[in-house]
């Protein structure tokens, strides 16, 4: 090779490896509507929560350097002994089959990166199914094919109501095609939420990305999970077992607003579910008798 | 005399050769051209899936739906949405029951597995013919599922392969469409149970004398595993689904909680032959490509004894972690950690064996025929699969990934690449063996580099699109999705070219008649049926082979 294409390939390969990161971050500087997908996101979505920034971390910080590297490594390994040991390089191959220290090697050193994987993660999943005292409590149901939540009237709420995903002919200017929903459900920012989650009629799972939230809702249990989020917004998610032929259609949308406002969302809500809700207004007048 | 009377009615010729076979050569190639037949179909499902995912909106499926069922225009969307369903199951079931098993196990096993260890046939010939119909028939009311009632006034089963119910029962499908579905399982699982059975009884029972255990083929005992795995695990699977089958018929409430029952208990009981079952169907390329990696190194397998108990190993904490695919449905902090810790245990052994292939490549003297290539791919894909897998173990993070493409992307790593690249490698190393013919080395080594390329270009996208939040098993998605799912069906369409390159390097060997002589490989190929001619006769070893020294591992 001359030493000018061998110039012009380092320039090429030098300015590919800078590129690479620009070409990446454009992806995600596209984005950036938090809540919802990015296109042409290549990475996690950005997150709102502890445990999200958390789950980022251990992904991006940990998970994804060790699995490139391990992947590259094997993949250069392979190139390598390809080329070096082909049957022009070495006509003669060797007779060597045991090489104990070896062996003894490549066990022990996974066992340490996954000793090094798994203290993060154990941590992170503590905090992720061990809830915290929580001022706000909603019951979430799914059902075919579409989610409905329930306010317990002893935190301000009594209402319930089904959120169903607009039509595309309902849609309205800065609406997301199969994430919007007619009702929103509306919590508020820097709080502990609980939700309570179960199903109707078949499986179905509640997810909202952009939390770090994942939970089934199973029929005949009731399944927890929590979340803080800290940025005011609209989040999305999309039912994420599979429940039948709209199982891609039925979107769950919360919105993150300051206690002020939850608490305003709260009154109005109670007068304009009023007429839709059932055993928690009757839970509630039993308790008046 | 004995042998004399035997060949002159122990050969038939025509319909009663391969109709009634007892001999496990035969029975091995209905078994690959079942594998075939089921992978075609499988594979022409996945195009119309990634037909339907390359822009956003429903498009193909609809018009799908009329073509199948003449479904009515205006019924259509939702027939289309329904199909969708249907497809993404069957194509699951196809490919799982009907493609890599019947290939690897049905095919290559039974073809290999009694003359490796120098055996004139399996032990038990007539339950060997009896497996193979029985996935016949499987096949047959699989399809037929397709054309009844499931879901109420739609047609066939959409409910995934894991079949978890209420959505499998009474509540989502009361069509009989799942009834055949369950019944189809229930003969699928009766066949690979008789098959194992013989396969167990075959190998430790009918070893050529001297040929120990520690001295037996990898592949071998890739499937003496295999076969443990399936013994062990499809009669919970067999029992999962009969309790299903008298939900919905007689009344029962095993899982439905209205009478006192838990869908969970069918996802415990389906996920303990679930994993095993994943194990299934990669723990025999495992053994096949050892042989593949060692023959073309021209040497022996680095590690023998730590290759064959590694799978030993893989089997048995596959049998042991089945609750890492339910970290959502609300398990205790407990049960999580304990399956996050067992999942990644697995690691170690399946590391062992990417390690002990590249060490036997090391010091090698590698010919790069196209046997080898496959196995080296299969090595790399398979890596590539395997590291996914060490995130998805972790609970913490599988909430974030769970349900969404990037499980996809994962799991066809390992199987789409992995268990199909293990497929092909076994297909091009053994065909002169199995034909007597030798395949064109660039055409085949042409259907590796278009499948490679597509493949790639399907399942790597789906990385981001599922880190990005995208669920499965949807037949839409929101736009930001677009531009991976375009580039993932545009692979999606090369890798389906590449079948066409297949059959035409398959039809190009038969009809150009290039002889394979006993061992076309040279001095590294070593089991025992590279002494055979090409074809092996129709009974191998009438007498008996000696082994001595460790020349056949």
């Amino acid at each position: 090779m001359s030493t000018d294409t061998r110039q012009l390939f380092s320039r090429g390969a030098s300015l590919m490896a800078l590129a690479i990161p620009f070409i990446l971050s454009a992806g995600m500087a596209l984005a950036q509507v938090e809540g919802q997908p990015a296109p042409g996101g290549v990475g996690l979505p950005a997150t709102v929560t502890d445990v999200g920034h958390e789950t980022q971390f251990f992904y991006n910080g940990i998970l994804l350097p060790v699995i490139t590297f391990i992947a590259i490594s094997v993949l250069g390994l392979l190139l390598y002994v390809s080329w070096r040991f082909n049957e022009n390089a070495n006509p003669v191959p060797s007779k060597l089959t045991h090489h104990t220290g070896l062996e003894i090697v490549w066990t022990l050193v996974p066992i340490l990166i996954l000793v090094f994987i798994s203290v993060p993660s154990f941590r992170l999943l503590t905090k992720q199914v061990e809830i915290p005292e929580a001022k706000v409590t909603i019951k979430v149901t799914g059902n075919q094919w579409y989610w409905s939540y329930k306010y317990p009237e002893d935190q301000g709420g009594g209402f319930g109501f089904d959120q169903l995903m607009k039509a595309d002919a309902d849609l309205e200017p800065g609406d997301v095609r199969l994430l919007s929903v007619d009702n929103e459900a509306v919590v508020p920012v820097n709080e502990v939420v609980k939700l309570q989650i179960t199903a109707a009629d078949v499986i179905h799972s509640f997810v909202i990305p952009a939390f770090s939230i994942r939970m089934d809702a199973v029929p005949g249990r009731l399944n927890e999970t929590w979340f803080r989020a800290e940025k005011e917004g609209l989040y999305y998610g999309q039912c994420s077992k599979i429940c039948g032929k709209d199982h891609a259609f039925m979107p769950s949308a919360i919105r993150v607003v300051s206690r002020e406002k939850y608490e305003e969302w709260l009154a109005e809500a109670k007068k304009k579910y009023a007429s839709a809700e059932t055993p928690v207004k009757l839970a509630a007048s039993e308790a008046a008798r | 005399m004995a042998s004399s009377a035997a060949g002159a009615h122990d050969h038939p010729k025509g319909l009663r050769r391969f109709l009634f076979s007892t001999n496990h050569k035969d029975i091995g190639t209905l078994y690959l051209i079942l594998a075939v037949i089921g992978g075609l179909v499988g594979m022409l499902m996945s195009v119309a899936i990634r037909a339907e995912l390359m822009h956003p909106g429903i498009s193909v499926f609809p018009g799908l739906a009329q073509m199948l069922y003449g479904a009515d225009p205006s019924m259509a969307t939702d027939a289309g949405k329904n199909l969708y369903n249907v497809f993404i199951t069957a194509h699951g079931v196809l490919m799982i029951f009907f493609m890599v098993m019947p290939a690897l196990m049905g095919g290559f096993a039974n073809w290999f597995v009694p003359i490796m260890i120098g055996a004139p046939d399996m032990a038990f010939p007539r339950l060997n013919n009896i497996s193979f119909w029985f996935l016949a028939v499987s096949l047959i009311l699989l399809v037929m599922s397709m054309f009844v009632e499931g879901a109420p006034g739609m047609m066939g089963f959409g409910g995934g392969w894991v079949f978890y119910p209420p959505l499998s029962s009474n509540i989502g499908h009361p069509g009989p469409a799942m009834d055949f579905v369950i019944l189809s399982l229930h003969l699928a699982g009766a066949s690979s149970i008789l098959g194992s059975i013989n396969f167990i009884t075959t190998i430790f029972n009918m070893r050529a004398p001297g040929m120990t255990l520690h001295k037996m083929p990898l592949f071998a005992w890739a499937m003496l595993v295999t076969a443990f795995l399936l013994v062990l695990t499809l009669p919970v699977l067999a029992g999962a689904i009969t309790m299903l089958l008298t939900d919905r018929n007689f009344g029962t409430m095993f899982y439905d909680p209205a009478g006192g029952g838990d869908p969970l208990l069918f996802q415990h009981l389906f996920w303990f032959f679930g994993h095993p079952e994943v194990y299934v169907l990669i723990l025999p390329a495992f053994g096949l490509i050892s042989h593949i990696v060692s023959t073309f190194s021209k040497k022996p397998v680095f590690g023998y004894l730590g290759m064959a108990y590694a799978m030993v190993c893989i089997g048995f904490l596959g049998c042991i972690v089945w609750a890492h695919h339910m970290y959502t449905v609300g398990l205790s902090l407990n049960a999580q950690r304990y399956f996050v810790f067992a999942t990644m245990v697995i690691a170690v052994p399946t590391g062992i064996k990417i390690f002990s292939w590249i060490a036997t490549m090391w010091g090698g003297s590698i010919s790069f025929r196209a046997p080898m290539i496959w196995a080296i791919g299969f090595i790399f894909v398979f890596t590539m699969g395997g590291v996914t897998g060490v995130v998805l173990a972790n609970a913490s993070v599988d909430r974030q990934l769970h349900e969404t493409y990037y499980v996809v992307a994962h799991f066809h790593y390992t199987m789409s690449l992995g268990a199909v690249f293990g497929v092909f490698a076994g297909f091009y190393y053994w065909f002169p063996k199995m034909t007597g013919y030798l395949y064109n080395e660039t055409l085949s080594k042409l259907h590796f580099l278009v499948l490679f390329v597509g493949v790639n270009l399907t399942f790597f996208p789906q990385h981001f699109l599922g880190l990005a939040g995208m669920p499965r098993r949807y037949i839409d998605y929101p736009d930001a999705f677009s531009s991976w799912n375009y580039l993932s069906s545009l692979g999606a369409f090369i890798g389906a070219f590449s079948m066409v390159v297949f059959f035409y390097t398959v039809i190009e060997a038969f009809v150009k008649k290039r002889y394979a002589g006993y061992n076309p490989w040279g001095s590294g190929a070593t089991t025992l049926e590279w002494t055979l001619p090409s074809p092996p006769p129709f009974h191998q070893f009438e007498t008996l082979p000696r082994i001595t020294g460790a020349e056949h591992q």
